[in-house]
């Protein structure tokens, strides 16, 4: 067991940037942008102070941030990145590059809406917008968990069956800039937990030398996407085993998804990150009132653990998938997931709610009309819009 | 060649044998052929320096005969040949003749 720890009171960026000091990376190049801004504040104060020996490189631009993290990498060393929004739409392109080199990058990714219209709250169309760029994504519902999952987040990565990059998403403003109450470990207990890293094929390695990103035409390209896939479905299994060893350590036990109230749930809601907070509270509400409902909140959104999700789910009589994120002309992103797995089941009934875009407030009694649609539904079977855009002025 | 299944790839794709584009047979692209002339050369090494490829050899601090195995005739060499007087030591002739 960990060495018990007092409780603060930070914000998530705080939390974050704690996580990042305590892991010490070898390389961490960025380029602040709201919301994350606050992590890259702190961090580079430990810098200043001695705290850590991390090279912090100053770039450009993201795309120079990423590609930066991709040749630190590449080198050999642990990297560590953060960024938002525009500056994640930046990077997209060496996203696939940090992936397919197999590079275990870790971002932290403090979620923003991206522009047009220009702003800065908080939701998840960053975090959609990697879904395919071979980055394994966890998701956090406050800074407790956003640290956690940071601290955990090497050992998924540099797990030998794994070498991926990283991605830990918490909502932008709701929780990177809202204090809270939580718990650090102390630092020896993190060096132990997260180990010396030992890179694959370092490019510092020069004794041996070597050649990266080599051109692969269509007689070799499908073979190495299909190692990629393998990583990602062994990634679940890693990020099960290490979640269970962090358990051990501090107490805090993280599934794949929580499972809220969700035994015996027949009204049950999916959502990821901070808006679990709130439906929870409105599934404890339902709950005094006789109503079985319950909560899904997806923390692993890639790999995405279908049989899993599909087996937790197969019970319920209706299923509202809630996304802060939006396909325009499709349905939501998480609700494309969870109608995946609940198909070979075939049992619930399920549809979409879009809300919280651009960082719009999900309000306790939103929740309730969502809760209340939901009984609906699992009463009569029927659905009358499959997506629906939730507290928008009609 | 047998070619690998993808259980069998390098981590990463990583190439670990440096230097093997030495081993890839590039020749075959050229459709044009450089040609030595020995009397008009005067070892100034341009060709080699201004080569994009291997395909100058060079022995004892000398130029020799053409790589044709990675020669894709690009013709950069003829082009900064100065020859001797006014005569070039390399031309480019249609592959084939």
């Amino acid at each position: 067991m960990a060495v018990a720890t007092k409780i603060v009171a930070v914000t998530g960026n705080q939390a974050v940037a704690e996580a990042f000091r305590q892991l010490n990376p070898d390389v961490m190049p960025a380029y602040p942008i709201t919301p994350s801004t606050g992590i890259m504040e702190s961090f580079t104060s430990f810098v200043s102070n001695g705290k850590v020996d991390t090279e912090v490189i100053l770039v450009e631009s993201e795309h120079s941030a990423m590609s930066a993290a991709i040749g630190a990498s590449a080198a050999g060393g642990r990297v560590a990145t953060a960024t938002s929004s525009q500056g994640m739409a930046l990077m997209w392109e060496m996203l696939h590059i940090a992936s397919g080199y197999r590079l275990p990058i870790l971002m932290s990714l403090v979620n923003r809406a991206l522009s047009a219209p220009l702003n800065i709250h908080g939701d998840h169309s960053d975090g959609m917008g990697m879904r395919d760029c071979g980055w394994i994504q966890l998701f956090c519902e406050n800074a407790q968990e956003a640290y956690d999952n940071t601290i955990m987040a090497y050992r998924i990565a540099e797990h030998k069956d794994v070498r991926l990059p990283i991605a830990v998403n918490m909502d932008g403003f709701i929780i990177s800039h809202s204090i809270e109450s939580m718990q650090f470990m102390t630092d020896e207990d993190v060096k132990k937990f997260v180990g010396e890293y030992i890179a694959i094929d370092p490019l510092l390695d020069i004794d041996n030398p070597k050649s990266i990103g080599a051109l692969v035409l269509p007689d070799y390209y499908m073979e190495h996407n299909r190692v990629q896939h393998e990583a990602m479905v062994h990634a679940k299994k890693v990020v099960a085993d290490v979640s269970a060893e962090f358990a051990k350590l501090t107490g805090r036990k993280y599934e794949l998804f929580e499972a809220y109230r969700l035994e015996d749930a027949e009204v049950v809601l999916v959502a990821l990150n901070s808006a679990a907070g709130t439906i929870k509270d409105e599934v404890d509400r339902y709950r005094e009132k006789g109503v079985k409902a319950g909560l899904l909140k997806p923390r692993m959104f890639r790999p995405f653990p279908y049989e899993e999700v599909g087996a937790a789910l197969k019970n319920a009589k209706a299923i509202c998938v809630m996304d802060r994120a939006d396909s325009y002309g499709g349905y939501g992103p998480l609700f494309m997931e969870i109608a995946s797995a609940v198909l070979p089941h075939r049992g619930p009934v399920t549809f979409n709610k879009i809300y919280g875009l651009g960082g719009r407030d999900l309000m306790p009694h939103h929740v309730d009309q969502v809760i209340d649609e939901t009984i609906e539904v699992a009463k009569t079977g029927k659905v009358k819009m499959v997506k629906e855009y939730i507290t928008v002025r009609n | 060649m047998k070619q690998k299944n993808w259980k069998e790839l390098p981590h990463a794709g990583t190439v670990l044998t440096a230097g093997n584009a030495n081993e890839y047979k590039t020749g075959s692209w050229r459709s044009l052929k450089p040609r030595w002339i020995e009397e008009n050369c005067i070892q100034c090494l341009f060709c080699w320096i201004y080569c994009p490829d291997t395909a100058i050899p060079v022995k004892d601090e000398k130029r020799v005969n053409f790589d044709y195995d990675h020669c894709k005739g690009c013709g950069v060499c003829a082009m900064e040949c100065p020859g001797k007087k006014g005569n070039k030591a390399i031309v480019m002739e249609e592959e084939g003749k």
